[in-house]
């Protein structure tokens, strides 16, 4: 589904990411872990199609299609959703009014008529239960205000009502509690599937309690230096990520 | 001849015309006087600085159409709120139009300023309001003066809570190469009763139209008026409005601009406080593209303790559109407790568009709350991101971020119909659908 190889981007001149590779097939679960400034954020960033990010080596194929010249919107019609750590407050706009914005956005592109406002509803009832959404919320302006766990849970909201094929889910655990988290994991595994994938990037194994994942991969100095299973993760959540710099730089 | 000429002409054969009955004559004499000491404003005015009226005043305006054209209401109908009942003030060319109006006097006036100026029983109602806070040293407000002869009058007599809107609706048809209209409207609310207004100015034709209207309006003592004025005119069309309220106790008036289309725009925007615990509201969107040109020239006079002013003003500005915000607030000496509150955001989606504003704030009493905020931006670009992650193309997320920024201006709009109508101007003018209803 997803091919990385030799993957080197930069930010205003700056490398951040130093010939990552990674492959993603569908019906699998990926964690990629890392210390601070290892480039996660920027991976994530890059793979949504980030435009202040410049790919300079390397290629990035999703379903086979080099999609490194995609905007993020094109990216986002052939079935990529990147949860945001941070997600954007849109004064003015409902979670709703947005969500179908998105949708018919999405559809437009592929050539489908707007969705019905009955079928709307109906989707957007289904799911915010799933999320145990108040319907109440969603008529509020998009994460104005919201705290964040109401922030997290309502990304994982828009990734239900997009049903993307590859589900990039960027620090989803910061900022939440223990009662949140598990809710939101659960809304990630109930919609997966053996046709999607989730990339799972964190800095903490807790997530990975409730999202498990088939591969682990740590990410150091912007390049994939340990790969593994779930079991990775428990080790690094043991000893820290001082021993994998140890090993790279030794 | 320059148009200047060409006004004293026609001020002439206009005096003429009316001949002795004019209960307004020695007004008119004195505006024309005026008009011909001060001249149009120029830039070199500090209340003109940032727009000119060169190119306006170029073309060889008639200052009354000589010929007629019939609209019918088919065609034109988009231009009203058409969905809700309403009373219709509607004038062809500077000419009022009888087949598109729905006037009444039933218990109410909503009627024409022809009429007030010709009929006895008006007569108490002109001497006591007519001219009385329109500014004479303004120019174009005196120019207006010296040639009333149409435009609206309404008088909600006390305690009438009004049910309809009034809706007052300008076309030009282009039957004159060039011509210049100058609606002369006359509003008065008295104690306790209410008024909706909804006004707009629209050209039919490319041919120049200028319009240069002046509106006083005296709202009573704990009465209400809430006034919207649509501006999307063609390219071809220039409006210079002139707007004065006057507000007594515990009265709320409301004035909200919408401007997204015109050659150039000026709206005076002026509230006069003669008694305590009122409030006035100015809001305005503002999107301009293509050259256009706006500018609100607000003025608050806080005369009287314990009022209360809210203006906000929001503005997006591409394509070589200049946008000016000038607000003054003016608080005396004796207007103890005023709440004065000002907001200017401004958002310049190229680097072709711009954008002068000026809050100005006097402030003579020492225990009031005053505040002001003017911004400058472009649209946020991680915003922008976040919307194309979720499959928003780039024009729409533009849309969608410019509607959101905009939007709460609508939050103080009344008529749902109305609030509607601007929400798909707003899509209409930015060029998409936003995908949803508001």
């Amino acid at each position: 589904m997803l091919k990385i190889e030799n993957l080197h981007a930069s930010i205003e001149d700056k490398e951040i990411l130093k010939g990552l590779g990674i492959e993603v097939k569908p019906g699998e679960v990926h964690a990629i872990m890392g210390p601070n400034g290892a480039g996660k954020s920027t991976l994530s960033s890059v793979i949504a199609g980030r435009e202040e990010y410049e790919v300079t080596e390397g290629s990035i194929e999703f379903e086979g299609e080099d999609i490194n010249e995609l905007e993020a919107d094109e990216r986002a019609h052939k079935g990529i959703f990147m949860s945001f750590q941070y997600p954007v407050e849109i004064p003015g706009i409902s979670v709703t009014n947005f969500i179908k914005t998105a949708i018919n956005s999405n559809r437009k592109a592929q050539g489908l008529e707007d969705m019905p406002a009955n079928e709307m509803l109906k989707k957007i009832k289904e799911k915010a239960a799933l999320l145990d959404i108040d319907m109440k919320f969603l008529s509020r302006s998009l994460n104005e205000g919201f705290s964040g766990g109401e922030k997290k849970r309502n990304e994982i909201f828009q990734m239900a009502m997009l049903e993307p094929k590859l589900a990039i889910l960027d620090e989803t655990d910061s900022g939440l509690d223990i009662d949140a988290l598990k809710i939101v994991a659960n809304g990630v595994n109930k919609l997966k599937s053996a046709d999607n994938a989730v990339i799972v990037i964190t800095h903490y194994q807790r997530l990975l309690d409730y999202i498990v994942p088939d591969f682990v991969h740590v990410l150091f100095d912007g390049k994939i230096v340990k790969s593994g299973t779930k079991e990775l993760a428990l080790e690094l959540e043991a000893k820290g990520y001082d021993w994998i710099k140890q090993e790279v730089t030794a | 001849m320059n148009l200047k000429d060409k006004l004293a002409t026609s001020f002439s054969v206009l005096e003429n015309q009316i001949g002795g009955t004019d209960p307004v004559s020695n007004i008119r004499t004195n505006a024309i006087k005026q008009f011909e000491t001060l001249g149009f404003p120029t830039k070199k005015l500090e209340a003109w600085k940032y727009t000119s009226l060169n190119s306006v005043l170029k073309p060889d305006y008639n200052v009354f159409a000589k010929k007629e054209k019939a609209l019918e209401y088919k065609d034109v109908k988009q231009y009203f709120i058409h969905n809700i009942e309403t009373y219709k003030i509607v004038f062809i060319d500077g000419v009022y139009s009888a087949q598109l109006s729905e006037t009444s006097h039933e218990g109410l006036d909503v009627c024409l300023m022809s009429e007030a100026l010709s009929k006895p029983k008006y007569k108490e109602v002109i001497e006591t309001y007519f001219n009385k806070i329109a500014k004479e040293d303004d120019s174009l407000t005196s120019l207006n003066t010296a040639f009333t002869k149409e435009g609206a009058y309404i008088y909600i007599p006390k305690s009438k809570v009004v049910e309809k809107p009034v809706e007052i609706i300008h076309f030009a048809t282009g039957v004159e190469d060039a011509l210049l209209i100058q609606p002369r409207n006359l509003v008065v609310v008295e104690e306790n009763a209410q008024v909706q207004i909804i006004e707009r100015h629209q050209s039919l034709t490319a041919h120049p139209v200028l319009t240069n209207s002046v509106t006083e309006m005296f709202v009573a003592e704990n009465a209400v008026l809430d006034y919207y004025k649509i501006q999307n005119d063609l390219q071809s069309a220039s409006l210079i409005d002139n707007t004065y309220i006057s507000q007594k106790r515990q009265s709320n008036a409301s004035v909200h601009t919408f401007s997204f289309g015109g050659k150039l725009t000026r709206n005076n925007l002026n509230f006069f406080h003669k008694g305590e615990y009122i409030d006035s509201t100015m809001k305005g969107i503002t999107i301009l593209s293509d050259k256009q040109h706006v500018d609100h020239y607000t003025l608050v006079d806080h005369a009287e303790p314990n009022c209360e002013s809210h203006q906000d003003y929001k503005s997006i500005f591409a394509d070589k559109s200049v946008g000016v915000f000038n607000g003054k607030i003016y608080v005396n000496r004796i207007a103890q407790k005023t709440n004065a509150f000002q907001q200017n955001n401004n958002i310049l989606l190229d680097d072709t568009a711009t954008i002068n504003t000026k809050p100005q704030l006097e402030i003579f009493a020492d225990d009031v709350k005053c505040s002001h905020g003017c911004t400058i931006g472009q649209l946020d670009t991680e915003a922008m991101f976040y919307l194309k992650t979720r499959g928003i193309p780039e024009k729409e997320a533009k849309g969608l971020l410019t509607y959101a920024f905009a939007n709460n201006v609508l939050e103080s709009v009344r008529i749902p119909e109305v609030k509607t109508r601007i929400n798909k101007l707003i899509a209409q003018k930015l060029g998409v659908d936003l995908g949803f209803n508001f």
